[in-house]
């Protein structure tokens, strides 16, 4: 028989925990809602950028800048962008899993690894994981900024060009809806001439037929000093979203805990209620036996 | 509309100006060039340094920096890592930040070789800038 006090106990704690993550989940909500805003307020400044991008290396040779450079790859740098906070379910969990699945995957291949990582959590386990972390940027991604990402992307161009990696890519929490957040891996450099050309969207297209620039300087200086920044707009983009993606699975994380409390109550209150009723029969059946013996 | 030229400053944070204008002054990379309507299209890359634009005789300023400067048909992109109107600049933050350059630099010259200078020069170039800025509106 279950102890009435106990049971009590038991059912005022997990109310108390049921606060919690309810709350937890609201917060959740709105820097969802915040982080959402500032992806699409982010939008435009990427998409014109990709144009440009694109609208340049039609013109110049990109085979000419040492970011497009393919080596021939010894060592593999993975820019793991993860969350600075935990309680959001398998999100980080599952970034660094797809991360380190990678690494073995290129170890097996007998290239080098190295890991930089952007948010706390990614970087919590990778220092203690044995894997080179060269680099690494904590407490960064509950406001992502332009300059977060350009003291990464400085960081990662510098050694790229310095041979110390001949590849890097991005690991990022890629938002699909507010229940599906998926691992994303990206090359980041060298950065190949697809990604620059960019994808065919509508608005350039509809300017009918391509103007005649005047380039000021000429069309590889313009190059030149957009790539590192096309690097830093990638990498904030990753931040944006993996910041988006943190809060929405946040958000289903409390949702589920919330409702993992509410079904414990339930079936705390009922074995609290029957135990109740099993002490008060008990408790007659003591009363009617006394009573039956002292007629007789 | 005609003879004017819709100016737009988008920077990573949000759009900051958009606008139709008649003129419009920016610190390119190979020195400040304005534009009007109907400049022939031209791409350039900006600098950090001042920009202002003049719509119906009331003069903007902003401080810029470091992105690039789209013109075609009539419509001018100015992209930039960081675009603040003349108001809106703190001038305590650039002060800080101003004196924390400046500081830098004299310990990069005095020998220190862990300091970078291109950044703690682009850092005051940022300041003055913002400083100059904040100043002339007032």
């Amino acid at each position: 028989m279950p102890n009435l006090k106990d049971i009590q106990i038991k059912i005022s704690g997990i109310k108390k925990t049921q606060q919690i993550t309810k709350a937890m989940n609201m917060v959740a909500a709105a820097k969802f809602r915040g982080a959402q805003e500032k992806v699409e307020e982010f939008r435009p400044y990427a998409s014109k950028f990709s144009q440009v991008m694109g609208q340049l290396s039609e013109i110049a040779d990109p085979n000419a800048f040492p970011l497009m450079e393919i080596r021939d790859v010894k060592k593999v740098c993975v820019l793991l962008v993860t969350a600075d906070r935990g309680l959001c379910g398998a999100f980080n969990a599952n970034l660094i899993n797809e991360t380190q699945k990678y690494l073995r995957a290129q170890q097996a291949e007998g290239k080098d690894v190295a890991v930089i990582c952007l948010g706390r959590k990614g970087y919590g386990f990778f220092s203690k994981s044995g894997v080179e972390v060269p680099y690494h940027l904590v407490d960064c991604m509950a406001n992502p900024h332009i300059s977060d990402a350009k003291k990464v992307g400085m960081e990662l161009t510098k050694r790229f060009l310095d041979g110390e990696f001949d590849e890097v890519h991005l690991m990022y929490g890629k938002f699909v809806n507010v229940v599906t957040q998926k691992p994303t891996l990206q090359k980041l450099l060298p950065i190949s001439p697809q990604v620059l050309a960019g994808p065919e969207d509508e608005e350039s297209q509809d300017t009918g037929p391509k103007p005649t620039y005047i380039y000021e300087p000429g069309p590889e200086e313009i190059l030149d000093t957009l790539m590192p920044m096309f690097i830093n707009v990638q990498i904030l983009a990753s931040m944006l979203e993996t910041g988006a993606s943190e809060q929405a699975a946040r958000m289903t994380a409390m949702d589920n805990a919330s409702r993992a409390c509410k079904d414990m109550i339930e079936s705390l209150t009922l074995t609290y209620n029957k135990a109740r009723q099993a002490a008060i029969t008990a408790e007659l059946m003591d009363i009617v036996g006394g009573a039956e013996a002292l007629k007789g | 509309m005609a003879n004017k030229l819709n100016l737009e400053v988008v920077t990573p944070r949000q759009q900051v100006v958009s606008e139709e204008v008649d003129l419009c002054t920016v610190p390119g990379g190979d020195g400040v060039f304005g534009v009007m309507a109907n400049h022939a299209p031209i791409l350039a890359t900006l600098k950090i340094g001042p920009m202002h634009y003049e719509k119906d005789g009331d003069r903007v300023r902003l401080a810029v920096s470091g992105g690039f400067v789209e013109v075609s048909n009539n419509k001018m992109t100015v992209l930039a890592e960081a675009a603040e109107r003349s108001d809106e600049i703190d001038v305590e933050r650039a002060l800080r930040a101003k004196e924390r350059a400046e500081k830098r630099l004299a310990e990069a010259k005095s020998g220190r070789e862990d300091i970078d200078m291109a950044r703690a020069q682009a850092a005051l170039a940022r300041a003055l800038t913002r400083l100059s800025i904040a100043n002339q509106s007032t």
